[in-house]
């Protein structure tokens, strides 16, 4: 998993709340690898596969953005990871919204991808800088838990420990486990001995 | 000891061990695949060279990608070549793994969420994950059961444990009785619509009350599985009598003393009086009326006979706009009647609707009518499917111009093929109204299966009680 620290990137002022998992990765698309235009297809292209001139992620002022900044309720919905993996693929490596669906928040720490909360006040300044000046950055910095822009900012994200430092050092889930074979081993001898219609 | 809740109960018997106060490695006593990710898994598994720990808890089952017609042809009759490659996958490998295959022509073949909990495979006091967001359906026996992504599921067929943050909890008491025609599904729509997309997020949430108690199984599995509609981590009832009499002979529930030690340990597994959630919620039972989902996320939902809303009237700068944005891919107005609105499609199945009495609820509307839009029926698995036909639902359905399908996702996700065309408008039993959902363009109203056949019959959005004649 590719570490995730400081990044100072264009960010795209999506804006819009209830961006789900079916628009993020469309289910007709799940049987095959990820590609660079799986990411919200269908809102991106037409039926013809021609990009919509007037979808702000297609807006060439934005080119090269990798920070999305959005509304209520980001990747509600499915637990395909399709719908995390989606995002690197077409260059994005954060996301910046009021709030998100879980199982997506998890998916997102396993593909070093940082879902970052902020209140919508800030989203809402956010956004309005973003608007005025396309194509202007925003600064994520992990390690200081803040999210910047040139107008406005620096604004504090939360973010659980554990996460935060298998995010720095690219670490996901399998590999911190492997510390813990042991426990796992002695848990299960006691568990199944006390609930044996379970093994 | 503090009183506890149902919640807390479980989780306390599955910690291995905590990193901090935020991390809990969790033991999973089975984890649920289908082919739609199999092949990620288990490409994610052994590429970093590691095997599965206990095969005998993993199930995989043939559910997303299956045909729902002409199924006697068997894997050859699938036309698309990468959804058979998917299935064969599944099924071949999960063999040579020694993982519980449920396969596509297999008997006891369905949706993972309707052959679990009737194959006894859930029960009381689990922790159950799966590769599916609806794995919250599976609370509904006194499970805590939520959905995970396919790292994370690699992680569980490697350990047999999951990483998770300590339940937050709330629960939900219905009290009062359900009036006629009033359904599990117009109920849990009623609670979304209440709280809200998000109303539940970061929370098990546990449904309590005595309009819960009266619910059978099939009822409540319909409830917990739209939990994930209000992003809770996953809806638990507790168990009781009627939990344990729908388990006992299933084939893969506990037999002779471990049936008895099962029974005494399931009954103690209650939220104390006095256990404190995190946050409560009481719902009146008979205030509930049949429910459908206007617009593009689940909190767009009303009765059958309000009004659909007028942006103008929001006050919340982002709900208008999701509203306005609805109003427009929908092809609706403010102030249209839902029930005068026309449909194209019927679908009544998937793992919110595809059970038993789901059926059995659809075919007393539709008896002796017919319908006035193409409709189809999936039964949820093959056991329920055979179990209608027993009862002769089969015929209902087909003399009254149902088609009578085998059973899949299908048209709850469109994974298998089974869409819409772009601008169609279908009442479904399903469980998400996203656009796209069922085939791009596609327009869905999401509502109870007494609902969807009176729907089917009326040609427009309809409930049980006002089908013509």
């Amino acid at each position: 998993m590719t570490p995730f620290r400081v990044l100072d990137a264009v960010a795209v002022p999506l804006g819009e709340s209830n961006i789900d998992t079916d628009q993020l990765a469309p289910g007709r698309f799940l049987m095959r690898p990820v590609s660079p235009e799986l990411l919200l297809h269908d809102r991106r292209y037409d039926r013809e596969g021609t990009p919509r001139p007037e979808f702000v992620l297609n807006d060439p002022a934005y080119a090269g953005a990798e920070i999305i900044v959005a509304g209520r309720n980001f990747g509600v919905g499915s637990s395909r990871e399709f719908a995390v993996l989606a995002l690197p693929a077409a260059g994005y490596r954060c996301v910046i919204a009021t709030s998100f669906g879980d199982i997506f928040v998890s998916n997102c720490y396993q593909n070093g991808v940082l879902p970052i909360v902020l209140p919508e006040a800030e989203i809402d300044a956010l956004l309005a800088a973003l608007k005025a000046q396309p194509g202007a950055h925003v600064a994520v910095d992990l390690p200081a838990q803040t999210v910047r822009a040139a107008s406005c900012g620096p604004f504090s994200f939360a973010i659980n420990a554990a996460r935060k430092a298998c995010l720095l050092e690219g670490l996901d889930d399998v590999a911190l486990t492997g510390r813990y074979r042991d426990a796992i081993a002695s848990f299960e001898a006691t568990y199944y001995d006390e609930f044996p219609w379970l093994a | 000891m503090p009183p506890q809740t149902l919640v807390d109960k479980i989780w306390a018997r599955h910690a291995v061990a905590s990193l901090d106060a935020d991390e809990t490695l969790l033991y999973v006593d089975r984890c649920l695949l289908h082919e739609g990710f199999w092949w990620n898994i288990v490409d994610a598994l052994k590429s970093r060279g590691l095997t599965i720990h206990r095969p005998n808890n993993i199930i995989a089952c043939s559910d997303h990608f299956v045909p729902t017609t002409d199924r006697s042809g068997g894997f050859a009759a699938i036309a698309d070549e990468r959804r058979r490659d998917l299935i064969l996958r599944l099924e071949t490998e999960g063999a040579e793994l020694g993982v519980h295959v449920i396969g596509m022509m297999d008997d006891r073949q369905g949706i993972l969420h309707v052959v679990a909990p009737e194959t006894g495979i859930t029960q009381p006091g689990m922790v159950i994950v799966g590769s599916d967001s609806h794995t919250s359906t599976h609370g509904a026996l006194g499970a805590i059961a939520f959905g995970i992504g396919t790292t994370e599921a690699m992680h569980v067929l490697a350990t047999q444990t999951l990483w998770q943050s300590p339940p937050k909890t709330m629960r939900i008491t219905v009290d009062g009785r359900l009036r006629e025609h009033v359904t599990a599904k117009d109920l849990i729509l009623a609670i979304i619509a209440r709280l809200g997309i998000d109303g539940g997020a970061g929370r098990f949430v546990e449904y309590a009350g005595s309009a819960i108690e009266a619910l059978t199984i099939d009822e409540r599995l319909t409830v917990c599985n739209m939990s994930i509609e209000m992003g809770a981590r996953a809806g638990v009832i507790a168990p009781d009598a009627v939990t344990f009499a729908y388990l006992q002979g299933r084939t893969q529930a506990p037999r002779g003393a471990d049936w008895d030690a099962a029974v005494a340990s399931w009954s103690t597994l209650r939220s104390d009086a006095g256990a404190r959630f995190d946050r409560e919620v009481h719902v009146d039972g008979a205030s509930v009326a049949p429910m459908a989902t206007w617009g593009t996320s689940l909190d767009q939902t009303i009765a059958l006979d309000a009004p659909i809303p007028d942006p103008a009237d929001e006050p919340d700068a982002s709900r208008r706009d999701a509203q306005t944005r609805s109003l427009a891919y929908m092809g609706l107005q403010p102030g249209q009647r839902l029930r005068d609105v026309p449909i194209d499609y019927a679908f009544i199945g998937s793992c919110t609707n595809g059970r038993l009495d789901d059926l059995r609820e659809a075919a007393a509307v539709v008896r002796g009518r017919h319908a006035a839009v193409p409709a189809f029926v999936s039964p949820g698995s093959r056991a329920v499917k055979r179990a209608a036909e027993a009862e002769g639902l089969d015929r209902i359905f087909l003399e009254a111009g149902f088609e009578w399908r085998d059973s899949g996702c299908s048209m709850c996700a469109g994974a298998n093929g089974d869409t819409l065309q772009p601008g169609q408008r279908c009442a479904a039993t399903s469980n998400r109204n996203f656009p796209g959902r069922q085939g791009p363009g596609s327009r869905t109203h999401i509502m109870s299966p007494a609902s969807a056949a009176a729907s089917a019959i009326a040609g427009r959005i309809a409930g049980a009680a006002e089908v013509p004649a």
